[in-house]
């Protein structure tokens, strides 16, 4: 791209955002083949934890057999499962948020547990790690660590899902300022069946939204009947109801009138590792769906061998492959920011919640392609099953139901979409990205018809050119709508979330060359990481230049519509690659691999 | 007391194996490796032993540079420390047990403990060897009588049984009819079936601290040990894939054929 960040050069960390306005490769990132010995192992661990003590229990665990699923958490807590985010003085292990990620990868295998694993050591235990005071710390955190305990949070009600600060819940203290008195209900709580500890948000004296630290057992506070869902049926889903209900005074949660603070911080990472959260399954699926179309025959043929399966399961493994770049990339990048820094010191969980708050766009684009590639992998997974795979007694059938909760809890997909945009626009209000500027120089440049080249001309040149002139797309688009829109743009909703898709796909292509080319060193590309990166392309153009168009047409209107899009076209070079070459050299390798071939372990 | 168990690095039994074109060995590239499953069982027992009477779990392999990562996997078991014996060249089981019996004589553990055998190879035949060149007792296929669900499992209670003054050990072992018990005057080898425990996983604090626990490297030459292969291969080969299967109509018909055409009964 033209204007390549100062931090770029500098060798610092890029800011959050700024893969839009970044060469492609100008800076180093964190990808699988990186992880360390330890990381390595860790995720071995993780994965026979999930492989032989949670699938084999997959049916007992969907009858909603809640005892077991505590004891499982107990044992995840046996192996140090539960400790990764919790600081070394607290009962934990206090690693990096690669590995947090990278457990969650390895928990994600199975669906309800997946969900209960995050919630209490993301949502339920954070909160706590990252806002509670010693006592507090000291009080839950060693026992959250080992799976003695187990946590909840308690945000949503019924009046209040995506509008998180509607809350009506309300918390006055009592008059001899010994209690918080709590009144209201909360909705769709995980874990809240058999957790221990939950932590809730209420607006104290009605207006200052704050977050409390509630026991199960407190007089006044129940815990409401299971709902019946769609999926994830193993998870423990209820209300909590509140009738004056009593807590102590010290369990106030951080400062009253913060709790925004608490919330947002808590969904920025919770978005960022729900990408992680959903590799191990999409991973799973595919190694499943191949396995099945190996054995199942029709025609006196194996239907692996059929073109539009291969296609299926190639796509599969191409999708895997973004999420999984991007994900391990942001983690990295927070990594990266906290590298270095003591962890006993006072500030940390500051710094540290600064610098999941710096990479929120990146975290929000997570969130929403990751949960909808996992739709489409378990959509194809179904398909390769055919009846089968709508029959309950095939897993598949279970996954895909399961799958669908992504796209809804941690901000919705419209919610998050929003957020890309907006973030993008508020940071660039802010100063630390220069989206007109370099819309400005993309305008000239594309009006002189002038586009620079790829800087690296190797297999990936046209890859390169692709995710740099997807990234002029976002930004260019992005640019006419705030020019056309001003303060009104928020309400324009179609227009950002079609930007946002734009620049879901840059991060991505540009994650995957970034990632194919670091994996080659100095050495020759990888052949199915270039096939991968090809066809991902190849998508990823098709779809959003269509998206530019129609975001264009809802901006403005006439002449100066044409030739916006008379512009946009320039951008558009890219040579599709024949599709049927690219699915075998990247089925070949799943095929050998017996599923997805560029497992870390 | 001190425990010495082997471990073994060898082919993941979920990768696919292919022989080499020329039979001069197996293909590796894309391979995975891991510790040998009975060695694994071996370094739980002993880490049971010693959180029961104290003591350390000293794990030994042989091989390239490679055999660390199965060594720091029982090291994040819960071993104390490791010897890693740098060897490259061809090794058979005499070359082994040579190498053993040295790293045995210089730690002088109370108890060396080895898979029945290596899932690689399927040998069968170090422990053996190993207490004939040390002159010890052996028992072999230690088992347990309990099942893979029992309390005892679930507590982590040691299969062997420890003597009055930790000076004999006792074995269950399984033999074809049924199951033996031996009494070994220490110090003594043991070889460990696959029903003898459940092992522990490495667990993530487990892996943290194997990290700074020393590994001590040795070579057949600093244990004077010539390792000079007495069994060489010659050929690997795939064994012929197996034809398909034939149904049969009715008993008549499958006694005719096994009686006529297989010829087995
Ligand atoms: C299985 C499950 C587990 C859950 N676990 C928890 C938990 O542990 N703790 C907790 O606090 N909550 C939990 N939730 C709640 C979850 O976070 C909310 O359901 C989610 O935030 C959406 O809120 P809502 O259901 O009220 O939907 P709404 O906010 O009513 O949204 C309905 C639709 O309107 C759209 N919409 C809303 N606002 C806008 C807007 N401004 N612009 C465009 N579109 C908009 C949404 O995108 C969505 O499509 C859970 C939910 C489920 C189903
Ligand atoms: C709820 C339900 C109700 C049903 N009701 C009836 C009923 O009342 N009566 C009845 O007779 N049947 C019924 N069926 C069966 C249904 O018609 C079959 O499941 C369907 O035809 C698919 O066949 P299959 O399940 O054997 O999948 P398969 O044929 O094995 O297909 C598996 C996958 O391979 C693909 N595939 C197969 N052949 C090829 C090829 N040549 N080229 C490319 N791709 C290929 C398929 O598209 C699919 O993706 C029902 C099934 C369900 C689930």
């Amino acid at each position: 791209m033209a204007a390549v960040l100062e931090q770029a050069r500098s060798g610092a960390v890029p800011v959050g955002g700024a893969f839009l306005f970044n060469d492609v490769g100008s800076v180093r990132i964190t990808t699988p083949e990186l992880f360390t010995e330890e990381q390595r192992l860790y995720l071995k661990t993780a994965l026979q934890f999930s492989t032989e003590q949670v699938l084999p229990q997959a049916e007992k665990i969907e009858a909603k057999d809640n005892a077991l699923l505590r004891d499982l958490l107990r044992r995840a807590g046996e192996l140090g499962l539960l400790m990764i985010d919790i600081p070394e003085a607290h009962g934990g292990l206090g690693l990096d948020k690669t590995t947090s990620l990278l457990i969650a990868e390895a928990m994600s295998l199975q669906g309800s547990w997946s969900v209960s694993f995050g919630a209490h050591t993301g949502i339920g235990t954070l909160p706590i790690v990252w806002f509670g005071n010693e006592a507090q710390k000291q009080k839950y955190l060693p026992k959250l660590a080992t799976g003695e305990l187990v946590a909840a949070y308690a945000l949503t009600e019924q009046g209040s899902g995506s509008d998180a600060l509607g809350a009506r819940t309300k918390a006055v203290l009592s008059p001899d300022g010994k209690e918080w008195i709590l009144n209201g209900s909360k909705l769709y709580i995980t874990n809240a069946a058999f957790a221990d500890v939950f932590v809730v948000f209420a607006k104290v004296d009605g207006d200052k939204f704050t977050g409390f630290i509630v026991e199960r057992g407190s007089p006044g506070f129940t815990v409401g009947p299971e709902e019946h869902k769609m999926g994830i049926r193993g998870s423990s889903t209820c209300p909590l109801y509140f009738e004056d209900a009593r807590i102590p005074r010290e369990n106030l949660l951080g400062e009253v009138g913060k709790g925004h603070k608490i919330a947002f911080n808590i969904l920025n990472y919770g978005r960022l590792k729900l990408g992680a959260g959903v590799l191990g399954g999409m991973k799973l699926q595919l190694r499943n769906a191949l396995l099945f179309a190996q054995e199942r025959k029709q025609f006196q043929t194996a239907i692996a061998s059929f073109p539009l399966t291969r296609e299926k399961l190639a796509r599969m493994t191409t999708l895997i492959h973004a999420v999984e770049s991007m994900t391990y990339r942001t983690s990295g990048l927070v990594d990266a920011v906290m590298a270095g820094a003591d962890k006993t010191a006072a500030d940390y969980s500051a710094r540290l919640i600064a610098a999941i708050e710096e990479y929120a766009i990146e975290s929000s684009i997570m969130k929403v392609y990751g949960s909808e590639a996992l739709g489409y992998v378990v959509d194809d997974a179904v398909q390769i099953h055919g009846g089968a795979g709508y029959i309950e007694e095939y897993p598949v059938e279970r996954a895909y139901r399961d799958a669908r909760i992504n796209r809804i809890f941690e901000g919705t997909n419209e919610i998050n979409r929003m957020l890309i945009a907006g973030m993008l626009l508020k940071r660039t209000m802010k100063g630390t990205l220069p989206l007109f500027e370099v819309a400005q120089a993309v305008d000239e440049d594309l009006t002189a018809e002038r586009l620079p080249k790829a800087r690296v001309q190797d297999e990936l040149a046209a890859e390169e050119q692709a995710a740099e002139n997807l990234k002029r797309l976002a930004i260019y688009t992005l640019k006419v709508a705030a020019e056309t829109f001003g303060a009104e743009i928020e309400q324009r909703q179609e227009v950002l979330a079609t930007v946002a898709d734009i620049v879901m796909d840059a991060y991505a292509l540009d994650s995957v060359v970034t990632r194919t080319r670091q994996a080659a060193g100095e050495g020759k590309l990888d052949a199915v990481r270039v096939a991968m990166a090809r066809q991902f392309a190849t998508e990823a153009n098709v779809q959003s230049y269509a998206r530019a168009r129609r975001a264009l047409c809802a901006t403005v209107k006439g002449d100066a519509l044409e030739e916006h899009l008379a512009k946009v076209a320039r951008l558009e070079l890219f040579t599709p690659y024949d599709p049927v070459e690219l699915r075998e050299t990247i089925l070949q390798a799943v095929e050998k691999a017996s599923g997805y071939p560029l497992s870390a372990v | 007391m001190k425990i010495l168990v082997t471990a073994k690095r060898v082919e993941d039994p979920e990768s696919k194996i292919k022989v080499k074109p020329d039979g001069s060995g197996i293909v590796q590239e894309g391979l995975k490796y891991k510790i040998n499953p009975f060695d694994e069982i071996g370094v739980e027992e002993g880490l049971r032993l010693v959180a029961k009477h104290g003591g350390e779990v000293v794990v030994v392999s042989i091989g390239g540079k490679e055999v660390q990562e199965q060594l720091r996997h029982a090291l994040a078991m819960g071993a104390t420390r490791a010897v890693w014996v740098n060897h490259t060249g061809p090794l058979d089981q005499m070359g082994v047990a040579g190498l053993l019996q040295k790293v045995a004589e210089k730690e002088k553990p109370d108890l060396v403990i080895l898979g029945k055998q290596a899932i690689d190879d399927d040998q069968n035949q170090v422990g053996q060897y190993l207490a004939e060149f040390l002159g010890w007792g052996q028992a072999t296929f230690a088992s347990k009588v309990e099942s893979l669900e029992s309390e005892q499992e679930k507590n982590k209670v040691p299969a062997l049984q420890m003597g009055a003054d930790n000076k004999s050990v006792r074995v269950v072992r399984e033999v074809d009819n049924g199951l033996a018990t031996l009494e070994c005057a220490l110090p003594a080898v043991v070889t460990t079936d696959l029903r003898l425990n459940l092992p522990r996983y490495a667990s993530l604090p487990g892996i943290m601290k194997a990290k700074s626990k020393p590994i001590e490297e040795l070579t057949p030459a600093k244990l004077s040990v010539d390792v000079t292969p007495k069994v060489q291969v010659l050929k690997m080969a795939s064994p012929p894939p197996r034809k398909a299967g034939i149904k049969v109509p009715d008993v008549a018909t499958l006694v005719d054929k096994l009686r006529n055409e297989a010829k087995v009964v």
